[in-house]
């Protein structure tokens, strides 16, 4: 069933929700657009939520426009703080939390991703933080905030990935001694080579990061004084001032999975973003597309305009370029292009001073298939995207 | 000179820079830059860049 005076409607009001929006809205201006969301609808960037302390930003100057102004130049109906209850793909219907049901000519899921918790005992373990959107950064401003004067400078952040390292440096520019805990034996070691992993710790431990690597978290209690008594697996407890959960993110499904969508690690859709259900689309953090998760901007800003092409009739796959990760780290600036899972890579250091490395992964016939640089070579960025031999999909 | 800024991720051009491994000179106007450049960190189009101050 098709309708064609339906709108468009897309659930999220993220980068890829609003990015799809804004590219869609440049060839279709006066179509219907409808965008619910459940956060407050205000645009921001996400990745500056994560140095946003060291720039000195709070929650409400990270809004680069509010709800209203987007509805207004989307020419779009944006309904915040609602969710979705039911998607009823046949008659191509959304239902909202307060028993709205909204028809759609094509509906687009930019769902996002929740933040992975592990589990964690002790009477403090519900305080633990993690920072996935505005509201959440937000929370995290007002903890620093009242923690700044307290008794102790030491935080623990949960995770040595891309997040955790991210936050570990923004937490340096206000006094804090972060502690990154983490069961793997090295920094970013789902991205990263070992001896840029090394690296990139070195730098950090400089600049004040401490670092509780082959451990996890054990317990969190309050100290009685505003404060956490942290216990790690080892046995060892230490004092915090706050406690940041950065360990990754899991694609948001469950949507998808009660309408009978095609779901494995994330919506599944093939090149063009379609789900297994017509009319229904799905970019960013949910989407697994043909395979690929990728939880990064790049990636979803290429989504974004091959959506709005193909909404606005002219279906387009996907081709990505290549797609370095920037690693927001000043204190060892770092840019990652990890080779394609499908392809087997080997990693060489190919250039190590004290203040850069250059690092290649090659393929079994010695082609450039993914690099990291990092301190002064990452400028050489655009270079080493121009020699590889292979896209994200190998 | 002038400093921009994406609006998507926080990249920031600064003319009196440039972006020498981009091919884009030190002291290159925002306004030279060709239309079809997009930001090298997330891919937005120079359209969505919004100034910063400075």
């Amino acid at each position: 069933m098709s309708d064609n005076q339906a709108p468009v409607v897309i659930v999220g009001s993220g980068l890829a929700g609003y990015g799809v929006a804004r590219e869609w809205r440049r060839a279709s201006p006066d179509t219907p657009l409808v965008i619910v969301t459940q956060d407050g609808g205000d645009s921001y960037s996400k990745p500056m939520l994560s140095n946003a302390l060291a720039s000195g930003k709070t929650a409400a100057t990270l809004v680069m426009k509010p709800a209203q102004t987007m509805a207004r130049d989307l020419a779009a109906t944006v309904l915040t703080r609602r969710a979705v209850k039911a998607l009823d793909t046949a008659t191509q219907t959304l239902t909202l939390d307060d028993g709205q049901a909204l028809r759609y000519r094509d509906l687009v899921l930019a769902l996002g991703a929740d933040p992975i918790r592990v589990p964690m005992q002790g009477d403090a373990a519900d305080a633990v933080l993690s920072v996935n959107d505005l509201d959440d950064f937000a929370a995290l401003a007002q903890a620093v905030d009242a923690a700044q004067p307290g008794p102790t400078r030491q935080v623990v952040i949960v995770g040595a990935g891309l997040i955790g390292c991210e936050f570990a440096n923004d937490l340096l520019s206000r006094g804090f001694t972060p502690v990154i805990v983490d069961p793997a034996d090295r920094a970013l070691s789902r991205l990263l080579p070992e001896p840029a992993s090394a690296a990139l710790q070195a730098a950090l431990s400089a600049a004040g990061v401490q670092w509780r690597l082959g451990a996890t978290v054990q317990r969190v209690d309050r100290d009685g004084l505003g404060g956490f008594r942290v216990t790690l697996s080892q046995g060892e407890v230490m004092p915090a001032a706050l406690v940041l959960s950065a360990v990754g993110l899991r694609p948001r499904t469950a949507l998808a999975s009660a309408s009978g969508l095609h779901v494995a690690r994330g919506i599944v859709t093939d090149r063009r973003l379609q789900t297994s259900a017509p009319h229904v689309w799905a970019v960013g953090d949910c989407a697994e597309v043909d395979g690929l998760n990728l939880p990064y901007v790049m990636p979803l800003m290429h989504q974004s305009r091959a959506l709005a092409s193909t909404l606005n009739g002219t279906p387009t796959a996907l081709a990505y370029p290549a797609m370095p990760v920037v690693v927001k780290t000043p204190a060892w600036p770092t840019v990652v292009c990890p080779p394609p899972a499908s392809v087997p890579a080997t990693w060489r250091v190919a250039v190590q001073t004290d203040d850069e490395l250059e690092t290649h992964a090659l393929n079994d016939a010695g082609a450039l298939v993914g690099f990291s640089l990092h301190g002064k070579a990452v400028g050489r960025r655009a270079a080493l995207a121009g020699q590889l031999v292979s896209g994200p999909w190998g | 000179m002038k400093t921009y800024q994406c609006i998507v991720c926080g990249f920031v051009y600064d003319e009196a820079a440039g972006l020498p491994e981009e091919g884009l000179k030190p002291g290159t106007l925002w306004a030279d830059i060709p239309e079809d450049w997009a930001c090298p960190d997330c891919g937005v189009a120079k359209a969505d860049f919004e100034m910063v101050e400075i």
